[in-house]
């Protein structure tokens, strides 16, 4: 049975006349007048209020989760990428390391000296483009730059360094085995 | 707030016709340009007397009743406040509803509006529009001393018979003063309950 709330005076008569505790429930939720109706939003906004900050916190609960899950993912495993005979000094190639789509990009800066970054610039993720002759990774995108031989941000808007991969040599073969910093 | 001493009084039979009222109402600021007054004609073929038809602002609104939508309120101080926007769905209810044919619904932009009586002005003390512009004074606001002074052959009332359904209203309607001791009361569907219609204008009259 519905019952009034003191604070919440009525003042429009129901068409039946009779008193607000024998009329039906919706009455109550429905009210004619406007302080009534005023504050059943009050409340209402409170329940928002509640409601919002537990979906909040459900979600970072969810976010820490899958993060704890993904750090239990087992290492990326080597993987070849060519010979040292594909590569003359100051070539580049791309390749994808650890996923099928994870473009990177290895360059041969010396005879013996080798490096090779992911691909995807940490600003918006467009490719960058191995210029050895300037000694940059250079994103054409929002001219971001970052430099060769240690991929740190040197211009532009990206972030952070490029994640780095290590590569492992056997004999004349290139394999990488692993990613410095994570894929992002 | 409206001052609870103020109240509306129309006087239908002072109405001249002059459209003074209706003009005025669309100046208000809560109309946004649009005047929320009906000035009606009694019955235009036999006569030019005419009546301006404001919002009566009943005790239980039966346009806020018939709402499906929860969009019409009435404030403290009993007036009946045009459409709430957010949530009005123009489903023309409150029009079919209303026993004195006040709401209107607004096609292109979805929304009921009607008369509120002016209540940014009534809210401060200020008299509705149409009451500062009415000629005759068929429109009147003031306090229940003054009509009384103004309109001794009259006499205010708030009760409305529809059918089986008594209304009481906010604003006041002048009735011309009958036997005294009896409470003045408006049938208005009078000729509806004892089955005699009135005479059809457009009958074909023998000759």
């Amino acid at each position: 049975m519905a019952t009034p709330i003191p604070e919440r005076e009525t003042i429009s008569v129901p068409p039946d006349g009779r008193p607000l505790d024998q009329q039906p429930a919706w009455r109550q939720d429905f009210p004619i007048d406007w302080p009534q109706d005023s504050y059943i939003e009050r409340r209402d906004f409170v329940k928002f209020l509640t409601l919002t900050s537990l979906a909040f916190a459900v979600g970072q609960l969810w976010i820490a989760g899958k993060s704890w899950l993904r750090s239990r993912e087992l290492p990326a495993g080597a993987k070849r990428i060519a010979s040292t005979a594909d590569l003359s000094v100051g070539a580049t190639l791309v390749f994808d390391y650890p996923a099928p789509h994870d473009s990177c990009i290895l360059v041969r800066l010396a005879e013996a000296e080798y490096v090779a970054f992911s691909q995807k610039c940490t600003h918006l993720s467009c490719a960058v483009i191995a210029r050895p002759d300037q000694g940059v990774f250079h994103c054409p995108c929002h001219e971001g730059s970052f430099e060769l031989r240690t991929g740190r941000v040197i211009a532009g808007p990206p972030p952070r360094p490029l994640p780095r991969i290590r590569l492992q040599f056997e004999g004349d073969e290139i394999f990488a085995t692993g990613v410095e910093g994570g894929m992002v | 707030m409206k001052p609870d001493h103020l109240n509306f009084y129309i006087d239908p039979s002072r109405c001249i016709g002059c459209q003074a009222c209706v003009q005025a109402c669309s100046e208000c600021d809560t109309h946004r340009g649009e005047s929320m007054i009906h000035l009606e004609y009694v019955d235009r073929a036999a006569s030019v007397q005419t009546v301006p038809v404001v919002c009566m602002h009943c005790d239980q609104p039966t346009c806020a009743e018939v709402c499906p939508a929860d969009a019409i309120k009435r404030t403290e101080d009993g007036v009946v406040q045009s459409a709430r926007k957010p949530r009005c769905i123009a489903c023309g209810n409150c029009v079919m509803a209303c026993p004195f044919g006040v709401p209107e619904v607004y096609e292109d932009r979805k929304l009921m509006m009607k008369c509120d009586m002016c209540y940014d002005r009534t809210s401060i003390g200020k008299k509705p529009m149409c009451a500062t512009v009415c000629p005759s004074q068929a429109l009147f606001y003031g306090t229940a001393e003054e009509i009384e002074r103004l309109r001794p052959q009259s006499i205010p009332t708030n009760q409305f018979q529809f059918g089986n359904q008594v209304i009481t209203t906010r604003v006041l309607v002048m009735a011309p003063r009958g036997p005294v001791g009896i409470t003045p009361s408006v049938r208005v569907t009078a000729s509806l309950d004892s089955g005699l219609a009135s005479p059809d204008p457009f009958d074909e009259v023998e000759l």
